[in-house]
Parts: C-alpha cells; sequence; structure tokens
C-alpha cells in the first residue's frame, strides 16, 4: 500500500483554500445582482461544477479511446475516476440550477432543452456504473466501460451547444446569445467571482480524481487477491 | 412596471450553498470510507493468503 504522495497531500490543502476563496468571493465580495437577488450568487458555483462535470465526462472519454488502443487497465481506472467524480459535480450543478430557476422563471423545473440535456447525461453515467457493476470479468468491463464513456461523451458538447441551436430560456454565459435569448452581463467584481470558482473547481477535480485513482488501485488489488484466495 | 427593490431571495441562496457543500462532503466521506474498507480488505486478504501457504507447507 503506497502511502500518500506529498504532492497529493499539497494539492488537498490548496483545494481546502481555493474552495473557501471561492465562497469568499461569491457570498461576499461579488456585489448583490439587482433584480434576482442573493440567489444569483448561486451562479458561481452552478458554473464551475458545471464546468469540471462535462470536462471530466469528455476526459472520460478520451480515457476510453487510450484504453481501447493500449488496453492498459490504469486508463479503466482514470475513466472511472473521471466519472464518478463528474457525476458528483453535475448532480450540484442541476440541484443549484433547479434552485436558481424557482425564483427567477416561478418553477423549480421546466423541460426546456438544457435542463432535458443535463439531465439525461445525468442519467446516463450514473447508468455506465449500474452496468459496470454487472460484469465480473474486469477486461469485459474495461472495453464495455470504454465504448459505453465514448459513446456518452457525445452528451457533454450537446449539452455544452444545445442553448445556441434552439431555442432556450436558459441564460446563455460564454459566448454569443442569438436574438431570442438573455445574455449575462457580469461587473468587474463579478467576473473576478466568476473565475475563481472556475479556477478552484478545476483545482478540486484534479484533487478528487486523482484520489478516486489510488482508490481504483485498491479495488483492483482486493480483486486480484480474492482471485488468489479462492483458487 | 418596474422592480422598486431588489428581492429577498437569500433563502434560496443559503440553501443551494448548503446542498453544494453537504454533496461534496458525503462524497469526499464516501471516499474515506471505502478507502479504510478496501485497506482492511487487503489486510485480511494477505493474512488469509498467508495462512493458505502455512497449511500447504
Amino acid at each position: 500500500m503506497q502511502p500518500k504522495p506529498t504532492a497529493l497531500k499539497m494539492l488537498d490543502v490548496f483545494s481546502v483554500l481555493a474552495l473557501a476563496v471561492a465562497t469568499y468571493l461569491a457570498l461576499v465580495f461579488a456585489p448583490t445582482e439587482l433584480v434576482m437577488g442573493d440567489v444569483q450568487r448561486v451562479f458561481y458555483f452552478h458554473i464551475g461544477t458545471a464546468w469540471v462535470g462535462l470536462l471530466g465526462f469528455i476526459i472520460a472519454a478520451g480515457s476510453g479511446i487510450v484504453y481501447l488502443v493500449t488496453k492498459d487497465m490504469k486508463w479503466d481506472r482514470f475513466e472511472v475516476a473521471a466519472v464518478e467524480v463528474s457525476i458528483m459535480f453535475f448532480l450540484i450543478t442541476i440541484v443549484l440550477g433547479s434552485i436558481w430557476a424557482r425564483p427567477a422563471w416561478n418553477t423549480w423545473w421546466t423541460w426546456d432543452p438544457r435542463l432535458t440535456t443535463a439531465a439525461v447525461t445525468e442519467l446516463i453515467y450514473i447508468a455506465y456504473f449500474m452496468l459496470r457493476q454487472g460484469m465480473d470479468d474486469p477486461e469485459k468491463r474495461a472495453r464495455f466501460g470504454a465504448v459505453y464513456t465514448l459513446l456518452g461523451g457525445v452528451s457533454a458538447p450537446i449539452t455544452f451547444m444545445v442553448i445556441r441551436l434552439f431555442r432556450s430560456i436558459h441564460p446563455v454565459v460564454i459566448g454569443a446569445a442569438n436574438a431570442n435569448q438573455e445574455k449575462m452581463s457580469m461587473t468587474g467584481d463579478m467576473r473576478v467571482a466568476f473565475f475563481f470558482a472556475l479556477f478552484a473547481f478545476t483545482v478540486i477535480f484534479i484533487d478528487l480524481i486523482w484520489h478516486r485513482i489510488r482508490l481504483g488501485s485498491l479495488e483492483e488489488k482486493v480483486e486480484q487477491l480474492k482471485l488468489k484466495v479462492s483458487m | 412596471m418596474f422592480l422598486e427593490t431588489t428581492p429577498d431571495t437569500s433563502g434560496y441562496m443559503v440553501a443551494g450553498y448548503a446542498i453544494a457543500f453537504a454533496v461534496m462532503g458525503i462524497y469526499v466521506a464516501s471516499m474515506y470510507i471505502r478507502n479504510r474498507n478496501l485497506r482492511q480488505d487487503i489486510e485480511a486478504l494477505e493474512a488469509m493468503q498467508e495462512e493458505r501457504s502455512a497449511t500447504k507447507k
């Protein structure tokens, strides 16, 4: 059992500090939005978690491709880590979006294209773990996971692009909005909180993935030992 | 019709941040518990393996 590397210990501390600063910037430093009030502050964590959530699903697809080419199990562990951490972050994105929607749209949920694709993406990756659990052979499981994340990875860019391709009530934060859409504008202090939240969640994402990969190595060791003992 | 005052939506903000921290906290705790359990499993399985090899000799 390998001890925790110093770099990971340092990353743990840095992640906690980054989260604390991001929270301070979002809750105290950024000004109150005049039309929506304090609920607008959930936007900083909503976007931060959405960024790493979708990034993780794309990284998982990339790991799947590398696994299929190399057949090296470390890429399967990386893929599992990326999917699991992203599911957690994307769940936060969806819940925060729903909480923001209640005072802004007067409803907790609506089947808008963005909300629908986000919910479908989350369900695709929850199903990924349910299906993997049904497979005992590690190689078959890894091969299935690689193909699944490769196909499932398409849902991430669709979720990002859908508000730009279809008519949607969801505001556009990054890039230009079309004539029917609301473009979210930010003051200088809001931009500081926004970009720091993106940075902080990226750091936390890397930290959690590293921990999850180590956990995957332990899981693999237990599987191998169980096989040896049963023989 | 224009809004004269900013609406008080702080309750939603508090709920949002409470849920975000709760989800992250639960995930980190689950990772810690899984790690601890796997290490215990490894210790037990290694002990079983040693026992087996000792009885074979």
